[in-house]
């Protein structure tokens, strides 16, 4: 089932797409990463779905309902580009967009005591943000957008800024938020993290939907049945043993072992082992599928010939 | 609406909590007592120029009594009223005193007659002679009934209570025959600038917060984080009426403040005392109607406030609090439209200009307006929105037809809804827009595109 559905829709600006017509479903209780480069239209998908800009066309469900303003303290958001009243006191602050969202004051009190504390952060409290380092301020701002506890959460670009020790700290929390029931957007440009935490994506190109789909399966399609081989015990090229239902793509020497990339044009990955094992000593054999990353810049550039 | 409660909230208190405002709360009293302390303080400081002073005594008691001083020479005038004063006009005689037959019976009757103003000093060097001489009269007198020897200190000692008599001395400006009518024009004219120089200052003061408001959201962008919980309209107007109440506390504490210190300084340098003898005074002048041809010069606020009763201080005052509200709240909004569109306040230049326009326009056709209150232009310029709130302030003192007000008042509140309207359109889209800053036809798509 699904938690969010964008249907069909578009927005235009005076004189550029934002939209064209994109439709997404995202699933409940997953982690659906946004992808897309810069200047795709994913800043204005999210800001439709936080009811910031309303679209010109198309239509959006909110678990089930119609998306009407009723949903916005069940959405928390988090945009890419950061702040918070730089003259304002950390925890006045807090309370104050904490209520914005709908929390009671006293409701929020108790809960920002919970985070400050887990954070470390609780000497915080009564200290200006302009005091803060850039990396505490996302901390804040970070708990500012779970602390009224969403169903749905929107994260731009999560990761930028922090340290790998908070990235961590923040990963586990992304998880955790998850593993209790929130259904988590992710925009990001990092797609190591998206194969790390995302259960689903989109990919938007151009304000159109190129890709979409399980990260799993997304990989398997655009799995070419190359695999990579490191060996020791045959120094020639492995053409010379190999027939041309294999195609050795690369060869290299590291180290006193050798190493090569062969995509099966025919037949199983059974077939290469059996063909090479006469002749060598195999040290690994991996099957490659394409990561993310390959994908996203494969759909891209095929998109934009 | 509780949300824009909560906005409201954070407007007021971050803005009232500031030093900033804490300072002028306390600096803009003392401007502003020293403004009307000083010039008091100023006239008592009269010029060390001799003065020659002519004296008419009808009574005959004051002979050889005032005594010249440093300031003052004294000398006996033997002539009519009429003659005198017109002696006065083509001398170099500074003034004269007229001291009636009845000075006894009535300690008030004396007048100082002179072609300028005297100051307070002159006025009271001149009392306490009258007051000196009267005393001792009744003393003598007082004396003389209890059938008493002056060496009787016992009893003595208790009669100043009852010979203590209070002196006011009526001074009346001889000049060209202006009527009484001028002196109501001044009020009105002091009353009208004022409050609309007041009106300039806090719509200006208080548009360009909203505007400082919306750019540092944007520059912080708190923005987005903001406008994800709440409609941009929400975040607009409730920052638009939060600041619109620190105005209006400034306005309460300057007033309370103001008042405090000005009474304070009073009752320390005993001004106050003298103001009700005058207010006596007062009472007395207005009756002498057959000085026709003498102008009297409201000469403190006493006399002011009696023709302030005069004015249509109710309208006033009502009016003051409407143009000052919507005045204020349909600059606000163009102000805040203006803060959306611009990343930076060095870039609102080319926006301010044509909203700063109208305003100083206002308060510069106000010198001439306050000349013709019931011209062509006073009429249009009280009119036209974006000027009435200054111009019509200004005309309101000379009374002003009840339905120009409405008509005015009216378009004001029409004005404010549409520039609200407009500036929400272009504030939703112009507080997500960075970078290139946007042109007037840019702008004007704002306001056309949807939602």
């Amino acid at each position: 089932m699904s938690l969010f559905v964008v249907e069909n829709v578009s927005k235009h600006f005076s004189n550029h797409t934002a939209l064209d017509s994109v439709s997404i479903e995202i699933p409940k209780q997953g982690i659906f990463g946004l992808l897309g480069p810069n200047g795709a239209g994913k800043t204005t998908l999210i800001r439709i779905i936080n009811q910031i800009t309303a679209p010109d066309s198309g239509k959006l469900f909110f678990n089930g309902e119609k998306l009407n303003p009723n949903h916005i303290s069940q959405i928390g958001y988090l945009p890419e580009e950061r702040g918070l009243y730089k003259k304002m006191k950390v925890g006045e602050q807090a309370i104050y967009l904490a209520q914005l969202k709908g929390l009671s004051r006293s409701e929020t009190i108790k809960r920002l005591r919970y985070w400050f504390e887990k954070f470390e952060i609780a000497s915080w409290w009564d200290k200006k943000v302009e005091e803060l380092s850039k990396g505490m301020q996302q901390k804040i701002q970070f708990i500012v957008t779970i602390l009224h506890e969403p169903k749905l959460l929107i994260f731009d670009e999560p990761f930028s800024g922090f340290d790998p020790i908070n990235v961590n700290l923040l990963k586990e929390e992304i998880l955790n938020l998850r593993d209790n029931g929130a259904t988590i957007i992710f925009s990001t440009h990092n797609m190591g993290s998206v194969e790390e935490l995302c259960d689903h994506i989109a990919l938007i190109n151009n304000s159109k939907k190129i890709l979409d789909g399980n990260v799993d399966e997304i990989r398997n399609a655009y799995n070419d049945n190359t695999f990579e081989l490191l060996y020791t015990g045959f120094n020639d090229d492995l053409r010379s043993i190999l027939n041309a239902n294999f195609n050795v793509l690369e060869q290299s020497e590291d180290q006193g072992k050798q190493f090569a990339k062969v995509k099966i044009e025919k037949g199983r990955s059974n077939d290469l082992i059996e063909a090479v094992i006469p002749h060598l000593q195999i040290h690994s054999f991996e099957e490659l599928i394409p990561s993310m990353n390959d994908i996203f810049i494969r759909r891209v550039e095929e998109a934009n010939q | 609406m509780d949300k824009i409660k909560l906005i409201i909230l954070r407007e007021y208190l971050t803005r009232v909590k500031k030093k900033s405002f804490i300072v002028m709360t306390f600096v803009g009293p003392l401007l502003m007592a020293a403004l009307m302390i000083v010039p008091v303080f100023l006239a008592t400081l009269e010029n060390e120029d001799e003065k020659r002073i002519g004296v008419i005594d009808d009574s005959g008691l004051f002979e050889g009594k005032f005594q010249d001083t440093k300031s003052m020479k004294f000398f006996i005038l033997e002539k009519s009223m009429d003659e005198a004063k017109t002696h006065l006009m083509t001398s170099s005689d500074y003034g004269f005193i007229h001291i009636p037959k009845n000075i006894v019976s009535d300690p008030d009757a004396a007048s100082f007659y002179s072609r300028k103003q005297p100051g307070i000093n002159t006025k009271e060097d001149l009392e306490r002679v009258i007051r000196k001489e009267l005393e001792d009269i009744k003393l003598i007198n007082t004396i003389d009934q209890l059938n008493l020897s002056a060496n009787d200190k016992v009893v003595a000692l208790k009669i100043p209570e009852t010979i203590k008599t209070r002196v006011s001395l009526t001074t009346i400006k001889l000049g060209e025959g202006a009527e009484e009518e001028e002196t109501f024009a001044e009020a009105s004219m002091v009353i009208g600038i004022f409050a609309g120089i007041i009106i300039y200052f806090f719509i200006f003061m208080f548009g360009v917060q909203v505007m400082r408001g919306v750019i540092e959201e944007k520059t912080n962008r708190i923005i987005e984080v903001i406008i994800s919980s709440v409609k941009p309209f929400q975040l607009m107007m409730g920052k638009i009426i939060g600041i619109a109440l620190v105005g209006l506390t400034q306005l309460a504490l300057w007033i309370v403040l103001t008042t405090g210190i000005v009474t304070i300084y009073n009752m320390a340098t005993g001004t106050g005392s003298s103001q009700t003898a005058q207010t006596e005074m007062l009472s007395k002048n207005m009756n002498i109607s057959d000085e026709i041809d003498i102008q009297k010069e409201f000469e403190d606020q006493n006399k002011v406030m009696k023709i302030i009763n005069s004015l249509p201080m109710g309208q006033i005052l009502i009016s003051f609090v409407l143009y000052f509200l919507f005045g204020y709240l349909l600059y606000a909004a163009l102000f805040a439209a203006v803060g959306s569109a611009v990343d930076n306040e060095t870039d609102t230049q080319q926006f301010m200009f044509p909203i700063t326009i109208p305003l100083i326009l206002a308060m510069v056709m106000a010198q001439f307006i306050i000349q013709n209150p019931e011209g062509p232009a006073a009429f249009w310029f009280s009119i036209i929105p974006l000027t009435s709130p200054v111009i019509m302030l200004v005309r309101i003192p000379f009374g002003v037809p009840i339905e120009e007000l409405i008509l005015s008042i009216g378009l004001l509140i029409g004005a404010f809804l549409g520039a609200t309207w407009m500036a929400a359109r272009i504030y939703r889209i112009g507080i997500l827009m960075y970078g290139k800053k946007p042109t007037w036809k840019e702008l004007a798509k704002w306001v056309r595109f949807k939602g």
